[in-house]
């Protein structure tokens, strides 16, 4: 019971002080919103550069063309070592026979030229077709592959791919990188704001100390009103992810990306959108508590 | 064991200066002393001493059992919810109101609003200002605002009352007023009180122990002592 009175009394001073000292409050709330903005955007893409990274890996495969004239068993020690590489993630197994059916049934072109073979006769190859784990070891499973018995061909996915695989890592750590830094500085600024109100109440703060005030119940309303300035600085950036998202996603599903690269994809909003919300009203929140407890703590010793 | 005891206390401040040293004092329930000395004879240093506003850099003080010394920063309010501070410049929060000036240190332990106003009304009684509960500080005199002050001293029924020049700011007659308050504090609610001074004529008249500093040092100690020298 006691302990509820202290919070709701805590509450009551936490709000006055947010009001009397309203411009500050501003510049706190303000600063919050920027950097939770930033957060967003810095989560939203480092999320969607991962799925798009993950999708365009799923593309990348490795045909493997063996030799001609293979026989049954040397296509089974083929697919038995391939499977012993630990890089190796599935493997599909086409045969000369089926390629030819597939090929047939895709054009006209291709039947008539298959029509002309003679019975019995295929200068197909069978074939092997791999995906792997790990995409940038995709160079040396290649090797790996080339050296192996009855291998007559390896082919794998473009350097262009690559090259794009490797720009996104980038992309996303550049991003984590920023966000935690500006989760610092949001806090040291609020911290800061916070600091000039207290300043101007410090000698409050003595009176309560003199008073047997206890150090949790001084500290408990610029913790609250921390709380406060971090929540309210979360609902703008809240919003404009709720909005915003919906509409990048909107908008480049139907026009941009996904007809560029057929593969690429954006996130959907219902799987990444809540999630971001609780990190922003979670930041928020968290943001401002530490730095009003960093701004009032230097005023609790003697 | 005593109510209030000094043994071998010595006080440096972090300069270099000696604020108290080597007192050895002790002090029952219930007395009312006096400290006098010079200016920077080192009075406001015992006095803070007393409530762990400074520690002493050697020895020990006791205040109702609590070795106020060893007390840590973050239990120093257990000490001094047992005890009521009266300053020279009242030290009142300015957006409260007379009431809340005196209910702030119950409603900041969580005392209920209904254990807190009879505690308030009394404490009010006590000196003589219950019909200016609604006012704001500003808008009272100096001996008010000191009648506030002790108000909210004792508020919580302290055993001990410490004053540091409660009269410092008050002309000589308004600085009677708050004497006889402070002295009827003593006699009626048998409250320990140290009080220090450089007033005479508060001294001679009201004929207590007396304890003089001089340069750090107990100088005398004299039950119905005076101000000479
Ligand atoms: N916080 C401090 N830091 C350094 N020195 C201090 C501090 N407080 C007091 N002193 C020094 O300690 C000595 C005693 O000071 P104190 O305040 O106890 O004197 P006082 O007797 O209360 O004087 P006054 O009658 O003027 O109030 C003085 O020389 C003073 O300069
Ligand atoms: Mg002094």
């Amino acid at each position: 019971m006691r302990f509820f009175r202290i919070i709701g009394r805590s509450i009551k001073a936490s709000l006055k002080s947010i009001f009397r000292n309203f411009s500050l409050s501003m510049a706190s709330i303000t600063c919050t919103i920027i950097t939770l903005i930033l957060v967003s955007i810095g989560i939203l893409l480092s999320y969607n550069v991962n799925h798009i990274t993950k999708e365009i890996e799923n593309e990348l495969t490795i045909v493997i063309l063996l030799e001609k004239n293979v026989t049954t068993e040397e296509i089974q020690a083929t697919e038995k070592s391939l499977k012993d590489i630990a890089n190796v993630d599935t493997i599909k197994y086409n045969s000369k026979e089926e390629i030819k059916n597939n090929l047939a049934k895709e054009s006209e072109t291709y039947a008539k030229i298959i029509e002309s073979w003679e019975e019995g006769e295929n200068p197909l190859q069978d074939s092997f077709v791999l995906t792997v784990k790990n995409v940038k070891e995709i160079n040396e499973t290649a090797t790996t592959i080339k050296n192996m018995d009855h291998v007559a061909v390896v082919k794998y996915g473009e350097s262009m791919v690559n090259e794009l695989i490797k720009i996104f890592d980038m992309v996303k750590n550049i991003t984590l990188v920023l966000v935690a830094a500006l989760i610092l500085v949001t806090a040291f600024l609020i911290s800061n704001t916070i600091k000039i109100t207290i300043f101007s109440r410090r000698n409050e703060i003595e009176i309560m100390r003199l008073v047997g005030t206890s150090n949790f119940v001084i500290k408990l309303p610029f913790l609250i009103e921390g709380f406060f300035i971090g929540i309210m600085g979360a609902i703008i950036p809240v919003l404009i992810t709720i909005f915003g998202y919906d509409y990048a996603y909107n908008h480049l599903s139907t026009v941009g990306l996904n007809n560029l690269l057929n593969v690429i994809s954006l996130v959907k909003p219902t799987e990444i959108v809540y999630y971001v919300i609780l990190i922003l009203f979670g930041i928020g929140a968290l943001v401002g508590m530490f730095g009003s407890v960093r701004a009032v703590k230097k005023h609790l010793t003697i | 064991m005593e109510f209030i005891e000094f043994k071998d206390c010595t006080k440096i401040y972090k300069n270099g200066v000696t604020g108290i040293a080597n007192a050895n004092l002790k002090i029952s329930k219930g007395e009312f002393v006096f400290i006098i000395g010079h200016t920077a004879s080192g009075k406001s240093t015992l006095i803070k001493l007393l409530y762990r506003e400074e520690k002493p850099t050697r020895g020990s003080v006791c205040v109702g059992g609590i070795d106020v010394g060893k007390l840590r920063n973050n239990k120093v309010y257990k000490l001094r919810r047992k005890l009521g501070i009266v300053f020279q410049d009242f030290k009142l929060l300015p957006k409260l109101t007379v009431y809340e000036n005196v209910a702030y240190p119950l409603e900041s332990y969580g005392y209920k609003s209904s254990e807190i106003r009879p505690l308030v009304l009394r404490a009010l009684e006590q000196v003589g200002l219950k019909d200016k509960t609604r006012s704001f500080p500003h808008q009272l005199s100096g001996g008010e605002q000191q009648r506030v002050c002790i108000a909210r001293a004792i508020v919580n029924k302290p055993k001990l009352l410490i004053c540091d020049e409660p009269t410092g700011n008050l002309d000589p007659e308004t600085s009677k007023e708050i004497i006889d308050v402070i002295n009827n504090i003593n006699q009626e609610l048998k409250t320990t009180v140290v009080m220090a001074t450089h007033d005479k004529e508060i001294v001679n008249r009201m004929k207590k122990r007396v304890i003089v500093i001089k340069d750090g040092l107990i100088d005398k100690d004299i039950q119905k002592g005076c101000y000479k020298e």
